[in-house]
C-alpha cells in the first residue's frame, strides 16, 4: 500500500525530464539574453569613460573635427573630435541607400511582377547566393577594380567616400533586392486582379496597387540595408582611405567609424585616453545599431496598421 | 501619351535595371572566379604562407578557417537548439517573450565588428584567453547564434501540431515530445539552417581580427596533442582565418604578390560558401526523403 502512496505521491521520471528539459532550453535563451547585456555593459563600460574618466565634452566630441587622441587639439583639449568619422558613416550609408534603392526595388519587381519565371530561375538564387558572400572579397574588388577605376575617371587617390559608396552599393544590393521581393510577394493576389479588372494596364497595377500596398515591407529592407552599410567595417576601411579628415569631396580620403576602429583599437593601450575615445566611437555603432532596429520595429507596427484598416 | 505606351516604356526599363543588376552581379562572381581560380593550387592550398616574398600559400589560414567553424558551430549548435526550443515550444505569447525576441533580434543585427570588439574586450583581456582559436570561437558563437536561433524557431515552428498531439497522446511530456519527435521531424531544416549559417561563419572577418588574432604561426601537422602550442589542434594558438588573410595582405601591403593570393584566396572563400550553400540545399532534401520515405 506504501509503495502505491509513494509512487502517487513522488513526482514521477517524466516529470523530472520534462522539468530538466524546461530548465535545460530555458538556460541556453537566458545565456543568449545574457550575452547581449554584457555587450552593451562592457561596450558601454569604456565608452563612457571618456566622458567620465577624462572628462571629455559630450558635445565637444560629437563636434570636434580634430582626431587625434594623445596629442592636444588647437582648443587646448585633448583632439578627440569624432565629427569626420560620424560624417563619414553617415554619408556612405545614405549614398549608398540612395544607389541602391532604384535598382533594388525595379529589379525586385521584375522578379515578382514582369517574369516571376525567370525571377525565381535564375535573380533569386543569385542574389540570395550574393547575400553570403564575405565582406572581405567585396573590399578586395573595391580595391582592385573601383578604386582604380574612380582614381583614373574622377582623379584624386580613388580612395574615399566614392569608392565606400561603390563598393556598400554593391554589398547590400542583393540583401535590400531579396527583401523587397518578399514584400511585393506578400502583396495579396486579389489586389492585382481587381486592378487589372478595372482595366489598369500592367505598369500602373505595379505603380498604383502593388508598389504602395508594399511601402512598409520595402522601407523596411532599405533600412536593413542602411544598418548593414553602416556597420561594416572591413570592406569599407579598405578603399575609403582612413583619413580623420572632414570629407571636403567624395573622392578625397575619408574615414567612418568602423574603419577607425579596426585600424586603432590593436594600436592603442587599454585604459588610455586614446583607447576609451575608440570604445566611444564603438559605442555609437552600438547605439545606431540600436537606432536601424527601432526604426524596423516603428516601420513593422505601421505596416500592419494599413493592411488592418 | 496614353496609359499602354507608358506601360511599354516602364517594363522597357524594369527589364534594363534587372539586367544591369545581373550583370553587375554575374560580372562580381565572374571577376574573382577568373582572378581567382589560376591562382589555386595544391600547393597554394596546402604551403604557409610567406609574408616578404611571392609564392606563399593558404594552407594553415584554410585550416585555421574550418577549425574554428568547427568550434564555432560545437559551441553554438547546442545553445541555440536549446534556445530555439524554449522559444518555440515553452514560450507563451506575453510581453516577456516579445522582449526576449527583440533582444536576440538586436543582437543578430548588431555590427560584426562590435561583436569582435566585445569579444577582444571578453575573452582576450577579461578572460585572458589572448588572441587564440578560443577566443575567435566564442565570438563567433554570439555573432552565430542569433542567427541559428532563429533558423531553429522557424524550423520547429514549421511542424505541425498533430506531430505534438500525436505524442502526447502516447503519454510523452512535452521534453520528450520535442526531443523525440519534433526535432528529428525538423532536422532537414535544422542542418539547412546550420550549414548556410557555417557559410556565414567562414566568411567572417570583423568579429575575428581582434579575437582570433592576425597572425599564423607555423604548425606541426604530425603533432595532434591539443596542449602543445604548435599543434594544430590547440585552441590557444593565434589563428589567423582565410577572410582576415585576405584583409592583412591588403591592409598592410608588404607582400609582393599580395594581389594573387589575395585573388586565389577570395576565390576559395567564394567556392567555399557556394559549396556550403549547395551541401544545404541537397543535405536538407535528401534528409527530408530519407526520414519521410517519399
Amino acid at each position: 500500500m506504501d509503495k502505491i502512496r509513494a509512487s502517487l505521491l513522488k513526482k514521477s521520471i517524466a516529470t523530472k525530464i520534462e522539468r530538466r528539459g524546461k530548465i535545460l532550453s530555458l538556460s541556453c535563451l537566458a545565456l543568449i539574453i545574457l550575452v547581449v547585456f554584457l555587450i552593451f555593459y562592457f561596450v558601454a563600460s569604456r565608452g563612457l569613460a571618456t566622458f567620465f574618466q577624462n572628462h571629455i565634452n559630450l558635445w565637444q566630441f560629437l563636434s570636434g573635427i580634430q582626431w587625434n587622441p594623445g596629442t592636444v587639439g588647437s582648443n587646448g583639449q585633448p583632439a578627440v573630435g569624432a565629427l569626420p568619422m560620424i560624417v563619414g558613416s553617415f554619408l556612405i550609408t545614405i549614398f549608398s541607400a540612395i544607389v541602391a534603392t532604384p535598382f533594388a526595388i525595379g529589379t525586385a519587381v521584375f522578379m515578382t511582377e514582369i517574369s516571376p519565371r525567370r525571377g525565381a530561375q535564375i535573380l533569386r538564387p543569385v542574389t540570395e547566393l550574393l547575400v553570403g558572400i564575405p565582406s572581405v572579397v567585396y573590399g578586395f574588388i573595391g580595391l582592385q577594380v573601383v578604386v582604380p577605376f574612380v582614381r583614373n575617371t574622377f582623379g584624386g587617390s580613388g580612395y574615399g567616400i566614392l569608392s565606400g559608396t561603390f563598393v556598400l552599393f554593391v554589398m547590400i544590393l542583393p540583401t535590400v533586392t531579396s527583401m523587397s521581393a518578399d514584400a511585393l510577394n506578400a502583396v495579396p493576389r486579389y489586389y492585382r486582379e481587381a486592378s487589372l479588372a478595372l482595366g489598369a494596364t500592367r505598369w500602373q497595377t505595379i505603380y498604383k496597387v502593388v508598389l504602395r500596398a508594399a511601402i512598409p515591407g520595402m522601407l523596411t529592407a532599405i533600412v536593413f540595408g542602411m544598418a548593414r552599410a553602416f556597420g561594416e567595417a572591413l570592406a569599407v576601411q579598405m578603399v575609403i582611405g582612413n583619413a580623420t579628415l572632414l570629407p571636403h569631396n567624395l573622392v578625397s580620403p575619408a574615414s567612418t567609424l568602423t574603419s577607425i576602429l579596426t585600424m586603432g583599437i590593436g594600436n592603442t593601450v587599454m585604459g588610455s585616453l586614446q583607447n576609451n575615445a575608440l570604445w566611444s566611437l564603438a559605442m555609437i555603432l552600438l547605439l545606431m545599431s540600436l537606432l536601424f532596429n527601432l526604426i524596423i520595429r516603428y516601420i513593422g507596427r505601421k505596416g500592419k496598421l494599413n493592411h488592418e484598416r | 501619351m496614353n496609359a499602354k505606351r507608358v506601360d511599354k516604356i516602364a517594363t522597357g526599363v524594369l527589364y534594363a535595371i534587372a539586367a544591369l543588376v545581373v550583370i553587375i552581379l554575374v560580372a562580381l562572381l565572374g571577376y574573382i572566379l577568373v582572378q581567382g581560380v589560376p591562382e589555386i593550387s595544391w600547393h597554394f592550398l596546402t604551403s604557409p604562407a610567406l609574408s616578404f616574398e611571392a609564392g606563399g600559400g593558404i594552407g594553415i589560414q584554410l585550416f585555421n578557417s574550418f577549425y574554428l567553424l568547427f568550434l564555432a558551430l560545437l559551441i553554438s549548435l547546442p545553445i541555440s537548439l536549446g534556445a530555439g526550443i524554449y522559444l518555440n515550444e515553452y514560450a507563451g505569447q506575453n510581453t516577456i517573450t516579445g522582449l526576449i525576441r527583440t533582444t536576440i533580434e538586436i543582437l543578430s543585427s548588431l555590427p560584426s565588428v562590435v561583436v569582435g570588439l566585445f569579444g577582444y574586450l571578453f575573452f582576450v583581456v577579461q578572460f585572458k584567453l589572448g588572441f587564440s582559436i578560443l577566443s575567435g570561437a566564442f565570438a563567433l558563437t554570439v555573432f552565430n547564434l542569433p542567427i541559428l536561433t532563429r533558423s531553429i524557431e522557424e524550423a520547429l515552428a514549421n511542424i505541425s501540431d498533430d506531430q505534438r498531439e500525436a505524442g502526447y497522446a502516447l503519454g510523452l511530456s512535452r521534453w520528450e515530445t520535442v526531443t523525440k519527435i519534433v526535432v528529428p521531424a525538423a532536422l532537414p531544416s535544422i542542418i539547412t539552417g546550420v550549414v548556410l549559417s557555417a557559410g556565414r561563419i567562414f566568411g567572417e572577418a570583423a568579429a575575428l581580427i581582434y579575437t582570433a588574432g592576425q597572425s599564423a604561426p607555423a604548425l606541426n601537422f604530425s603533432d595532434w596533442n591539443p596542449f602543445n602550442i604548435s599543434s594544430p589542434l590547440s585552441p590557444l594558438r593565434p589563428a589567423e582565418t582565410l577572410a582576415v588573410h585576405i584583409w592583412k595582405i591588403n591592409s598592410e601591403g608588404i607582400m609582393p604578390d599580395a594581389k594573387a593570393v589575395s585573388a586565389g584566396a577570395s576565390a576559395v572563400l567564394i567556392i567555399a560558401v557556394l559549396l556550403f550553400n549547395f551541401l544545404a540545399r541537397w543535405l536538407g532534401k535528401r534528409l527530408y526523403k530519407h526520414l519521410t520515405a517519399e
